[in-house]
């Protein structure tokens, strides 16, 4: 039995990550062009006009952020797009009918979400090379910091998909939500520049310790302590876990 | 070993519809039996619940002994289904949408290349392998989600208007697959709008209308319930007006060298044909008015004309 979960494992893995691959023009290169655009604007143009910040130039603060961003997004996109795509045309039906645990079917989209979250980090990074020099306190962290986060955002998705009822219900939670909370998450600035109570009601955005611990994985130093910003981090996920899985077991949005 | 059961089946939708009102049925191993019902009379919703889609309100259903509730796994893993409506990808390429499918249900990945190259090509669809599955014609794509039913050896499919929009000749050559799939031993459940082919195909069959079973024997037996039939004669010279037979009340004259007759049971087709060559009409040819089975089921089935049109 375990075998044959792990064979639909791998086959919805393989699956979701040949989607994104098959259309790399639109899901790798926009991201990629984006940040290389944050650079030249934020980094070199604005950036040299306000010097340094948290001890650093303002380009080497910034680029662990705009990773961060290109993984949140792109982790939280591939799976809301494909899972809803897939409840629209209905081919998740191909699943339900299926022996597939619903713990599978969780696994395998996460998966295929953390795929695209990393493989735009990682080329969003290879970019980020063009404008800074940067060396990495704690590949260890980077790795575990942008995996834990992809898988979040991953879920995050398929919450989104299951309770979407059209493509408008798709991109409400990543324009009205999630930008927000990225861009006020200390990408651009550190929390220190805010008055103590804006400090205390940007602790409030769970994607402020995202963004702080992998910085903390590039350079060493962050607003927040790493522990403090694992568990938070851990926290989520386990929630989202526990709300993925009820909610396929119900078949909301998916089953009558 | 019945290949399915179902046990007072209930369902009643959240906008308050019951579309099934207490369904007992069961199919033998092996059988070919069709699942009849005019549109809304509760099939679709009987096969979503057997195919796990939709959520059941109440009652059992057990795939060769296994109860969808706590052996879903397994029942699963036995049954393949052929929906009514296109639900695959249509961007993905024809052979990936059935190596998937055969994934899902833990075939390895050898076999599962081998099992859909064999279907693809016993369905005619090898040459289309690489195409994406949306530049299929309406035929192609029903032959895909056949192949893709397949391709995990089911031991019950479950086929929900397999043939809708298919032409005649691409429909006969299904039927002939179908059988070679039923005689192979797999147990098929069969839905359709054409009564021709359930009464072709089809050993058994269950009527369903407004949620309940209005009928369910063997298709002898059903067909055996059927005590006239209706014949159209054309002949050779021209009529002035249809001719009056003894023992055949109903004659209808279509058009001067056209006839419909209603034979009963207890009199055969030459009783017909003597007694209008007695009267000096010579039949050229003739053909049945509709088939035996849809005239039974719109007996069975009839509703008043205002509650169609409702």
């Amino acid at each position: 039995m375990l075998r044959q979960f792990w064979i639909a494992y791998l086959t919805i893995t393989r699956k979701e990550i040949m989607r994104f691959t098959r259309i790399w023009i639109q899901t790798i290169i926009p991201p990629v062009v984006m940040v290389a655009l944050y650079f030249i604007i934020f980094g070199n143009l604005i950036g040299q006009r306000i010097g340094e910040m948290d001890g650093m130039s303002y380009v080497d603060f910034i680029m662990p952020g705009l990773v961060m961003m290109s993984i949140i997004t792109n982790s939280y996109a591939n799976v809301v797009s494909s899972f809803y795509g897939a409840k629209y045309s209905r081919h998740i039906e191909e699943m339900q009918v299926a022996p597939v645990p619903n713990l599978v079917i969780l696994l395998g989209f996460v998966t295929g979400g953390v795929a695209r979250g990393l493989s735009v980090g990682v080329a969003v990074t290879l970019v980020s090379l063009l404008f800074t020099e940067f060396s990495v306190h704690s590949p260890a962290i980077v790795l575990l910091v942008a995996l834990l986060t992809s898988c979040l955002f991953a879920m995050a998705g398929l919450i989104n998909a299951i309770f979407a009822n059209s493509f408008d219900d798709i991109s409400i939670v990543p324009t009205f939500v999630l930008t927000p909370l990225t861009y006020l998450g200390g990408i651009f600035y550190s929390i220190k520049l805010l008055p103590e109570f804006w400090q205390q009601v940007s602790l409030g955005n769970p994607i402020l310790y995202m963004v702080n611990s992998f910085r903390f994985g590039f350079r060493g130093a962050s607003d927040i302590d790493l522990v403090t910003a694992l568990l938070v981090i851990l926290s989520f996920i386990a929630v989202l876990f526990a709300v993925c899985l009820v909610l396929l077991e119900r078949g909301t949005g998916i089953r009558q | 070993m019945y290949a399915l059961e179902i046990e007072n089946l209930h369902k009643t939708y959240a906008s308050g519809l019951q579309a099934l009102k207490g369904i007992d049925l069961k199919v033998e191993t092996g059988d070919f039996f069709a699942l009849l019902g005019p549109n809304g009379a509760g099939k679709s919703t009987c096969i979503g619940i057997i195919s796990g889609l939709v959520n059941k309100t109440a009652g059992k259903v057990r795939i060769f002994g296994h109860s969808i509730d706590d052996e879903f796994l397994v029942a699963k893993s036995l049954l393949g289904s052929v929906p009514q409506e296109f639900n695959f990808n249509t961007f993905e390429p024809v052979e990936e949408i059935v190596v998937n499918q055969a994934g899902y249900y833990g075939v390895p990945a050898r076999i599962a290349r081998q099992e859909t190259e064999r279907y693809l090509k016993q369905l005619g669809l090898w040459q289309h392998r690489r195409s994406q599955a949306r530049r299929l014609s309406g035929g192609m794509k029903r032959r895909l989600m056949i192949a893709r039913a397949l391709v995990h050896k089911p031991q019950l499919l479950i086929l929900d208007e397999p043939t809708a929009g298919v032409d005649i000749e691409l429909r006969r050559a299904m039927w002939d697959f179908l059988d070679q799939i039923n005689d192979r031993g797999t147990t098929i459940i069969l839905t359709t709008h054409y009564l021709e082919e359930a009464e072709r195909m089809c050993r058994n069959v269950a009527i369903i209308d407004g949620g309940s079973i209005i009928q369910n024997s063997s298709m002898k037996s059903l067909l055996k319930q059927l005590n006239s039939e209706t014949f159209v004669l054309y002949l050779r010279e021209e009529l002035a007006q249809a001719p009056r037979l003894e023992r055949f009340d109903n004659v209808v004259q279509l058009d001067p060298q056209i006839i419909e007759v209603e034979v009963p049971e207890a009199l055969s087709i030459n009783d017909l044909v003597g007694e209008l060559e007695a009267r000096g009409i010579v039949v050229e040819r003739m053909r049945n008015k509709v088939n035996r089975l849809e005239e039974l089921f719109v007996k069975m089935t009839a509703k008043p004309d205002t509650e169609m049109l409702a």
